[in-house]
């Protein structure tokens, strides 16, 4: 809301020397906040005066445009009193008319400065302004005429142009519909002030007497109040007043006709929407109804619309030819007033603000009109709007009021809210005494009653649709008093217990991954085919089973993604697009899978909802797990003094698991898979030691990685890590181990190439027995006296026992066993 | 080596005279002051300290004297084999000294040369700056409750008091999940993680909620279709405004430093009433003189968050007997947050994934 200084003091009369920051400022305390204030004539400085045209002799040029050498008197502004002479290309002025010149040494908006030049043949010593020039309009070409008694020349233009004037732009909050009017911010000024305040719609209005222009009002809920006034005689080319179309321009209206200018100026002066007719172009009676099936009509904006039927549709005013309006929100087409208008009747109704909304939202329209009815404007003042535009119209548009007044229906009347006086000071903290509270709520409009027992009846005013609770009595007690005025108290809860198991296991995954140099990356989770595509996946892949959008920011990414897969790899890409020579990242965070469990409940508010309700509202949710992802590519290790760069392998991937799973002590197991978009035959799948399949690492797929823009051999894994959390222990157990001596065997296994090293590795395990403390596989070899199609594995054995030093006899048994029940179940055999 | 030398043959050897034993002793001496360094050393002591040096062998053919003169050249020769020891001892402890000095100067190094073999990781600071609100209201005794970021409708918006028709419901651009019948969207705030805390356990509640958000904005400088919020919810006996500033209060201090308060400016949400705007005191300028001030812009104050007294039709939509409890709940960006807290100019910083920008705030705020 864009409110006009002056606007708002011819309401209110404000402390001497209270100045536009201040105003502001106490608006803002009062719960309209400032936006920010804005001058007029923002860019202009002087000297920019009146000036009246003294002679004008039209001059023809060689390129074939007339221009216009004038003399102009400035008064003294111009500092001798004579006549100033101006080339002026425009012809839209006469000698006689007054101008607004400015001089030499003014600047204009847009840094335009004003010097005295020579051009065609004379000296022009400044210009004659346009309305675009001044910076105030855009529409007009042409020089401003001003009225013949708007001033002196030599007067300060600034000042007869209102250019010199403050707005301030206010940011209005849903529940206060008042505010977006001149009426309802001189309230609030007056309230933070105390100053006296006169309401411009306490005014006598003429009676209703049945006889202005008919109307039938069939549903009184969607519109209570209906009041008609008709003027006749008006003249469609008067034009607007100067200080209307400013005040108008100011509040961010364009000005257009009187007659829709004065709706606009008496929408904006009360808060009131008000809708003029050709009352010529009307058919017979007004009937306010809800829209039948399969109505249209074209309203002003010439759209057409299909209109809403039912108990809930789009209300409509209508004449003997049907739909001539959307009640509260557009007039129609039909109806317009047109430049032939000499009749017009003048609408002011109340409609319900929730009818209003869906109307707006179902046409998508926005208008100054329905922002105001879907918030709830006064219902009691229809009269006195109605009356004023009447009255403007006959001041400045030679019209007549006709006699008739037509009013149906009563305002509603706004339900009293019970309370309990301390309740403010009970739920600000503020200390507020009863009397200070019930100050404060009639200030604001409230009539309020002593009901005994320390309880208050509060009728709030009709402009405060909103107040409707006893903690909205709270709030209009608190603004008053001053919200600086709440103590900063700390609260003392209870003991808490501190962070979950997950939220700290999550902390870990973090400093673990950082700690192995992975840069933590937060991508969007919008997904769309393409990059499923991108990475390979199957058309069957349950990650191109996805959660979509029904109004996804962009057509090409309208799912929620299943995989973090193309966050990193995104992320990654364009780090070593931007230079760097290798990248380490990794991502924590939710994907989704579809619930496919159909709709959720839209529950009540008045209950807490049964445990039935929610579970069948909490099934509709899709499945959120928090996944792990990490891509490595390019340089890891740095080239340096100490050797060659190293880059990235399958193993870098697994190595990575396995620090996240030593970290959480969940044990996690790699076996070999195959999985889009991982390389075939450098896949890992990664599960719990119950075999709960968990996640995926390994090289990246050759073809992925080029789709991605990524180096070869970049390195991959998403884990889902509620599993792995749920795979971690609680409470990790303290390991037992011996301080004897350890004694140390190797033995290298030729066995066929496919055997698992892993598998290797445990038949040692299981065959050495307890004695064994470690087994690590040290070496790999092929080549020379290995037979084509095996390999030998070398593996370090550390035997020790808990209470003993170990015999050579025990440990070399020890030993055969391990090396014989791998031969049993790989078919190793011992390398001499 | 001990025991007798197999080699030894006694009818060879003749006594040492006194003069022989000063001698081979000076001349012990003499090579063991001139050795040079600690190879030297070891070559004099095999050729004067050895077995085979002439005083070892006088010393063997103690034995083989008569017994009234062993006594007599037992002495001689002891003493003198003892100064060469003493001598070589001391010789070897400061030829020592000289090596381990010579060695540590050969052994200097450039320590400028780079040792970045491999790169710093590092947690994102949206992460960590999370946590770092967690950490001070856990400090409090607060817990931090989480909920899933795809919520039903009723949950994100009904059981906060934005009905259907509500006009505030239009202020938030809600991303829907396909069909919108179905009443599932992409939370436009944390604050359902609230409901679902109420819905879940009785008062007294204190938990703050970080999280995922979405709205439909178009990517720019400060604008992101998703962001993150933290919101706090406290429930109990007696909960006033009052309570609401000294934890916002706190919450100020001990994120932007001590002395760093708040204020309320009154504003609306469904969630809340009375509601209010909170604005937080410039850190950098304090208020003074913040004409030049960039982090405020002149003001003096940020704006941070919305606030206010727990609306008591949210309370009784989510099991709460509002009779008895009142509550306040808090809400700010996260994003912006760490925006002005660290002087970050673009939001969609925090979305590229470059490395160079998050390496600089390390594993944590
Ligand atoms: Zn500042």
């Amino acid at each position: 809301m864009k409110a006009p200084v002056s606007w708002i003091r011819e309401y209110v009369d404000l402390p001497e020397g209270t100045s536009t920051e201040r105003l502001a400022d106490r608006l803002t305390d009062v719960g309209l906040k400032l936006e920010a204030i804005e001058v007029a004539g923002e860019g202009i400085s002087g000297p920019l005066v009146l000036g009246r045209v003294l002679t004008r002799e039209p001059e023809p040029q060689k390129n074939g445009k007339t221009i216009n050498w004038c003399t102009v008197d400035v008064g003294d502004a111009n500092g001798t009193g004579e006549p100033q002479g101006i080339v002026c290309g425009a012809h839209n002025f006469d000698v006689g008319d007054l101008v607004v010149c400015i001089l030499p040494g003014g600047v204009l908006p847009g840094n335009f400065q004003i010097s005295a030049r020579k051009t065609y043949g004379h000296v022009s010593a400044g210009m004659i302004c346009s309305v675009s020039e001044l910076g105030i309009g855009e529409d007009h070409d042409g020089i401003l005429v001003l009225p013949a008694d708007a001033g002196q020349p030599g007067d300060d233009a600034l000042a007869v142009l209102g250019l010199d004037e403050e707005v301030v732009e206010l940011e209005v909050n849903p529940d206060r519909a008042y505010g977006l009017s001149l009426r309802g911010v001189a309230r609030d000024a007056a309230l933070a002030f105390e100053a006296p305040y006169t309401d411009p719609c306490d005014r006598d209005v003429p009676h209703a007497d049945g006889a202005g222009h008919p109307v039938v009002v069939d549903d009184a809920e969607g519109c209570p109040v209906f009041v008609a006034r008709t003027v006749s005689g008006f003249d469609p080319a008067a034009p607007t007043p100067e200080w209307m179309a400013r005040r108008l321009t100011q509040a961010g209206m364009r000005p257009i006709s009187l007659a829709v200018d004065v709706t606009n100026y008496v929408m904006l002066e009360t808060g009131r929407p008000i809708h003029g007719y050709d009352a010529d172009a009307v058919r017979g009676a007004l009937r306010v109804r809800r829209a039948t099936e399969g109505e249209k009509l074209t309203t002003l904006d010439s759209a057409r619309r299909e209109l809403s039927a039912g108990p809930e549709g789009d209300l409509v005013v209508c004449d003997d030819s049907g739909p001539i309006g959307l009640g509260g929100v557009m007039g129609g087409e039909s109806t317009e007033i047109s430049a032939t208008t000499s009749r017009v009747l003048v609408e002011a109704a109340h409609w319900d603000p929730v009818s209003m909304f869906r109307t707006g939202r179902r046409h998508k329209i926005t208008s100054e009109a329905g922002r105001r009815n879907e918030r709830g404007a006064d219902p009691t003042i229809c009269e006195a709007a109605a009356d004023r535009v009447v009255e403007l119209l006959v001041a400045h548009g030679g019209a007549t009021a006709e006699p008739g007044v037509t009013v149906v229906g009563t305002p509603p009347s706004p339900a009293a809210v019970t309370a309990r006086a301390d309740l403010a000071a009970r739920v600000t903290g503020i200390a507020v005494d009863d009397a200070t509270a019930l100050a404060a709520l009639r200030a604001v409009g409230c009539s309020v009653e002593e009901t005994g027992d320390g309880s208050i009846s509060v009728t709030p005013p009709p402009w405060r649709p909103d107040v409707t609770d006893p903690f909205d009595l709270v709030e209009e007690v608190a603004r008053v008093v001053g919200y600086d005025r709440v103590p900063s108290v700390l609260p003392a809860p209870g003991a808490g217990r501190g962070l979950t198991r997950v939220q700290r296991l999550r902390r870990r995954v973090g400093r673990t991954l950082a700690g192995a140099g992975c840069v933590e990356v937060v991508s969007f989770p919008f997904i769309g085919e393409a990059v499923l595509d991108q990475l390979g996946l199957p058309a069957d892949d349950v990650r191109r089973h996805t959660v979509r959008l029904a109004n996804p920011l962009s057509a090409e990414e309208p799912a929620f993604t299943t995989t973090l897969l193309p966050g990193v790899l995104k992320a990654a890409a364009r780090n070593l697009g931007r230079g760097a020579a290798g990248v380490a990242l990794f991502e924590t965070g939710p994907v989704a899978f579809p619930a496919d469990r159909g709709a959720a409940p839209i529950l009540g508010i008045d209950r807490r909802p049964t445990d039935e309700e929610l579970a069948e509202l909490l099934a509709a949710i899709p499945a959120q797990p928090q996944h792990l992802a990490a891509v490595l590519a390019g340089e890891q290790e740095r080239p340096g003094w100490w050797g060659d760069a190293s880059g990235t392998g399958w193993e870098d991937a697994v190595a990575l698991v396995r620090r996240v799973s030593d970290e959480l002590g969940a044990g996690l197991v790699v076996s070999a898979a195959s999985l889009m978009p991982w390389h075939p035959g450098r896949c890992a799948q990664v599960a719990t030691a119950d075999g709960t399949l968990v996640g995926h690492a390994g090289e990246l797929h050759p073809r992925v990685c080029q789709a991605f823009g990524l180096p070869a051999r970049a390195a991959v894994l998403e884990l889902d890590l509620d599993a792995v959390f749920a795979a971690a222990p609680t409470v990790a157990p303290a390991p037992s181990f011996s301080t004897y001596p350890v004694a140390k065997e190797d033995v290298a296994l030729v066995v066929a190439a496919d055997v698992p090293v892993a598998t290797v590795e445990q038949a040692l395990r299981e065959g050495a027995g307890e004695l064994l403390e470690s087994v690590r596989l040290f070496d790999v070899y092929t080549g020379e006296q290995i037979e084509e199609g095996q390999r030998s594995l070398a593996f370090a054995l550390r035997f020790r026992a808990p209470d003993r030093t170990l015999t050579d006899e025990e440990t070399t048994a020890s030993r055969e066993a391990a090396v014989a029940l791998a031969a049993e179940r790989t078919g190793a055999v011992q390398r001499a | 080596m001990s025991g007798p030398n197999s080699e030894y043959d006694p009818v060879e050897v003749t006594p040492l005279g006194d003069e022989q034993v000063a001698t081979a002793r000076d001349e012990a001496l003499a090579a063991i002051e001139a050795a040079a360094d600690l190879e030297a050393l070891k070559q004099v002591r095999t050729a004067h300290a050895g077995d085979r040096s002439p005083l070892a062998l006088a010393n063997r053919e103690i034995g083989a004297l008569p017994p009234q003169a062993r006594k007599d050249a037992g002495r001689r020769v002891g003493q003198a084999r003892g100064a060469v020891a003493q001598a070589l001892a001391e010789r070897q402890a400061v030829l020592e000294v000289e090596h381990e000095e010579r060695m540590l100067v050969e052994e200097t190094v450039d320590v400028t040369l780079p040792v970045d073999r491999l790169p710093q990781g590092a947690r994102h600071p949206l992460t960590t700056g999370a946590e770092l609100i967690a950490d001070v209201f856990v400090a409090m005794g607060w817990e931090v409750a989480e909920g899933p970021v795809i919520e039903a409708e009723w949950l994100n918006f009904d059981a906060l008091n934005l009905g259907p028709d509500h006009p505030a419901r239009t202020m938030q651009d809600t991303f829907w999940v396909d069909p919108p019948e179905h009443h599932v969207v992409l939370r436009t705030q944390t604050s359902p993680v609230q409901a679902r805390t109420m819905l879940e356990r009785p008062p007294p509640i204190y938990v703050v909620c970080p999280g995922r958000v979405f709205r439909t904005d178009e990517y720019d400088a400060t604008h992101s279709p998703m962001f993150h919020q933290v919101e706090g919810l406290a429930i109990d006996e007696g909960i006033t405004m009052a309570h609401l500033k000294g934890t916002l209060d706190h919450f100020a201090a001990r994120m932007f430093g001590d002395g760093i308060s708040t204020r309320f400016r009154p504003s609306y949400f469904p969630f809340t009433e009375p509601s209010a705007e909170v604005d937080l005191r410039c850190f950098v300028c304090r208020g003074v003189d913040s004409e030049e001030c960039r982090t405020c812009k002149g003001e003096g104050w940020i704006e941070w968050g919305g606030c206010g007294v727990v609306n008591p039709r949210v309370l009784t939509a989510c099991g709460v007997d509002a009779e008895r409890f009142t509550g306040f709940a808090f809400g700010m960006g996260i994003d912006r947050s760490l925006m002005f807290r660290h002087g970050v100019n673009d939001l969609r910083a925090l979305f590229e994934g470059d490395v160079r920008f998050t390496t600089a705030f390390g594993s944590e705020l």
